[in-house]
């Protein structure tokens, strides 16, 4: 039935219980759904991971280096060897192909078009394709959202920017109401082939209101999709993917993350919406992740590693709805559940998952799901606030071995 | 280049500027809070008054103000009157939709008390010269975006009667399945893009419409894409931000589209006076760099006089007008209010102004038609109407196999279940009972 890739050479390379191999490989996974209409190529390729950049300007510092690996890697099959970007190129990489290949796909925002896109992700583009195109909005959220939800009903396939995704509190009413539900309103009758997309999570001491995670305020409106991109290879994928989806879709970035550098392809892939994404295989424990806490995630595995564990990660990338497949299959071999995320601990995405989880799958479980979230409180704008806020690296590796530690033993990490 | 249009019961007119002080037609656009929007014994004929624009941008322009009460003038009853406003072929086509409006509401209020609609159902009793007055010189393809007063509109723009009470009912024949009721109406194939239950919620959505049209056009290159949106709204929406929002972007960028304020003066138990800063909707226009006009909503021809100007304003590429029709609604907000606010007596003035015997006594006054031919035309819609009624009753009530159909327009959507299958390629999903 579904065919799974499995990266042979990455397997024996990972299961050693030595240094944290910092190849990782990503896969997706190829499902055989006959009526899919999208084409989604399955590759495999050996990507190194981001290597540490300086800051540019106004963006936000980028993430501590990790080992950066060449491309040369000595298992796996040899693809193409692909060329570097970084996030937002690849982002603007994405969204430039669909450009090209549909006229109808436009983007709309704030200082999209002559600035560019505050975090560059559309650079270049209005030259381009004019200024109808790539439309610079003025400042207006919830009626240009409508306009572009309006459009969408009429024929065009619209991007939407949030300068920052909390700007699009602003929009609510029309991503609920309208985005969501028209399609069912209407009977069918008009789709709204719309993406939402933009930066948001906590940066570099960015304050309160511009630190903001609203996957979980959207997470209950019928009929969007949501997905999280964390990498330049799924960015780029799951840009496309959105953008040719029937569906209206909300593709969430990270302020962060838009600097990661990494090898990607040369030939067109696009991922798929709905699926999640395995980025390390392991045996004890299942660490459940998205965007930028993947990261944190993984340099936590470092010393996990170190320490002699193994744990499976998984980005789950698609936040609604949630693959249970490869969470599930991953829960019935390690048993074991460790939720990493940047939402607020109450109603967030981390909340939503578990209770899924406990719903398929409470039998297969031999310990409680753990939840690292970020804390109920307005992420302050003083540095030491907001590494208090946000679950460090340190709260993984101790939330990892409490599992293996006596109930009286453990030290409630990241309640 | 702006033409002098040559139509003869309009003439656009600048914005005018701050200092302006309207030429006393209609004295009622007073200040104070506490006089009342209308006298009862004051003679209502409104007389358009117009804003020219011309092609340069809205700075800098004259203030001259010329009203055009001389040119709309009463036509005397002489068979031979070159100036009628309309043909007798139009002038059936306008009757015919204003009584389909008429008799199809009042049927609704029937079908509710009889417990086969249910919830908030918004009657349009009163208004129908608007909705007939502008959306009966569109095109098929130009869209029309309303409020959850939208039935009328929904007839007028060519949704079939039988679809709309369809709907009313929940059946699975309605225009949209059942899903939307009755303050949804939806047709793809009549471009009327809603039916919005939150007030302001349609603007953007219209703007949207425009916003295509002017995109297939310059982008697309579609050289012939004409298309125009109308967006309906009431008075208490022109004090929401979207409004002003959307006034904004479509004069920014030259949309096509006409902004109709359907001004009944009351939102729910809201009189406009007590609500609005300025209660002249119509000057918000020219704030935004686009034509304001203020026109009487109960008389079917000047309304559609002016939309006629608008609307070919708009597919001219010269971009947006806000069009104030003051009007009023003979029933109550909705089917479940009691209506007890408002003014007998002003009820009764308005009364005197039914845009239906405002036309019939026109067409007679002019010979244009018959009392047989209005007569023949009450019969064929009371008979449409019931056959609707028919329709609507034995048609099924949505089946659960249409529980999950129409959330996503791709269903995959609905994501991967815990043994590797999409939701969708469940077979209980399409039963409508799926776990998703």
């Amino acid at each position: 039935m579904a065919e799974v890739f499995q990266a042979i050479g990455a397997a024996t390379a990972l299961s050693s219980t030595n240094v944290f191999n910092s190849k990782r490989v990503l896969f997706s996974y190829r499902r055989s759904v006959s009526e899919r209409k999208t084409s989604v190529c399955t590759l495999r390729s050996d990507g190194s991971l981001f290597s540490g950049l300086s800051s540019r300007g106004r963006k936000a510092e980028p993430l501590t280096a990790v080992a950066t690996k060449t491309e040369s890697s000595t298992a796996s099959v040899a693809s193409k060897p692909g060329h570097e970007l970084l996030l937002y190129e690849a982002l603007r990489e994405g969204l430039e192909e669909e450009m090209e290949k549909d006229p109808t796909v436009c983007v709309i925002g704030e200082d999209v078009g002559h600035y560019g896109g505050s975090y560059k992700v559309t650079k270049g583009l209005a030259k381009k394709y004019g200024d109808l195109r790539v439309l610079d909005t003025p400042i207006a959220e919830n009626s240009f959202t409508g306009m572009a939800i309006g459009a969408a009903m009429t024929g065009l396939r619209p991007i939407i920017e949030g300068m920052n995704m909390g700007f699009l509190l602003l929009a609510f009413n029309q991503i609920s109401n309208n985005c969501g539900m028209l399609h069912y309103t209407s009977g069918g009758q008009f789709t709204i082939p719309a993406v939402i997309r933009g930066p948001g999570g906590v940066g570099r001491q960015l304050g309160p209101e511009h630190s903001q995670c609203l996957e979980s305020y959207f997470l209950a409106i019928p009929g969007i999709q949501m997905v999280a991109c964390s990498t330049p290879y799924n960015a780029k994928g799951l840009m496309k993917a959105a953008i040719r989806s029937e569906n209206p879709v909300i593709l969430f970035e990270h302020v962060l993350l838009y600097n990661l550098k990494e090898r990607i392809p040369d030939e067109e892939y696009v991922l798929n919406l709905e699926e999640a994404e395995m980025v390390r295989p392991g045996k004890q424990v299942t660490i459940l992740t998205y965007s930028r806490m993947r990261h944190s995630v993984l340099l936590a595995a470092k010393t996990l590693v170190n320490k002699g564990y193994d744990p499976e990660i998984i980005d789950i990338r698609s936040l609604k709805p949630f693959d249970l497949y490869t969470i599930g299959n991953s829960v019935k071999k390690t048993r074991r559940v460790l939720i990493v995320e940047e939402c607020m601990q109450t109603g967030g995405i981390g909340a939503s998952l578990a209770a899924a989880i406990y719903k398929n799958f409470f039998y297969e479980l031999d310990d409680a799901i753990v939840c690292l979230s970020s804390k109920d409180v307005p992420t302050g704008y003083a540095g030491s606030l907001e590494e208090w806020t946000l679950v460090q690296e340190a709260d993984i590796v101790t939330a990892v071995e409490d599992f293996f530690k006596p109930k009286e033993l453990r030290r409630n990490s990241g309640s | 280049m702006a033409s002098t249009f040559s139509t003869p019961a309009t003439k656009l007119i600048q914005p005018p500027s701050l200092n302006f002080s309207p030429t006393p037609t209609t004295n009622r656009t007073s200040r104070s809070p506490i006089k009342s929007l209308f006298h009862p014994l004051k003679n209502h004929n409104h007389k358009l008054r117009l804003n020219k624009c011309n092609s340069a941008p809205s700075h800098g322009q004259s203030t001259t103000v010329v009203a055009v009460s001389d040119t709309v003038k009463k036509p005397k009853s002489t068979p031979t009157l070159p100036n009628l406003l309309i043909t007798k072929e139009e002038g059936l086509e306008l009757y015919e939709d204003m009584i389909l409006g008429r008799y199809f509401e009042d049927m609704c209020a029937q079908m509710y008390y009889r417990g086969k609609m249910f919830g908030f159902v918004h009657l349009y009793n009163g208004q129908e010269a608007v909705s007939t007055g502008f959306i009966k010189l569109l095109k098929q393809q130009d869209s029309v975006v309303s409020t959850y007063r939208d039935h009328v509109h929904a007839l007028s723009k060519g949704v079939p009667a039988r679809a709309v009470m369809s709907e009313l009912f929940g059946r699975t024949t309605g225009c949209c399945r059942g899903q939307g009721g009755s303050m949804h109406m939806f047709s793809k194939e009549h471009n009327l893009l809603g039916g919005f239950a939150f007030i302001g919620e349609g603007i953007p959505v219209a703007t949207g419409a425009a916003f295509t049209s002017k995109y297939r056009r310059e982008v697309l290159k579609e050289d012939d894409c004409d298309h125009v949106s109308v967006a309906f709204f009431g008075d208490g929406t022109a004090n929401n931000g979207q409004f002003f929002e959307c006034l904004n972007m479509a004069a920014l960028w030259k949309l096509p589209i006409v902004f109709v304020v359907e001004n009944n003066l009351w939102a729910i138990g809201m009189s406009h006076l007590r609500a609005t800063s300025v209660p002249e909707i119509w000057k918000k226009g020219p704030a935004f760099g686009m034509p304001g006009v203020h026109v009487d909503g109960m008389d079917v021809l000047k309304v559609r006089e002016v939309a006629k100007e608008a609307i070919n304003r708009a597919r001219r590429g010269e971009g947006p007008t806000l069009v104030e029709c003051e009007t009023y609604r003979f029933r109550g907000h909705s089917l479940a209010d009691p209506d007890e606010l408002r003014d007998p007596s002003e009820k009764s003035h308005y009364a005197t102004r039914d845009p239906i015997t405002a036309l019939k006594k026109y067409m007679f006054d002019n010979n244009l038609v018959s009392e047989a031919e209005l007569k023949a035309i009450e019969k064929k819609i009371d008979e449409l109407v019931e056959e609707a009624v028919e329709f609507a009753d034995s048609s099924p009530h949505p089946p659960r196999t249409q529980l999950l159909e129409n959330v996503f327009a791709d269903p995959r959507g609905f994501g991967i279940g815990p043994d590797g299958k999409y939701r969708c390629e469940d077979p209980k999903f399409t039963e409508g009972t799926a776990h998703v």
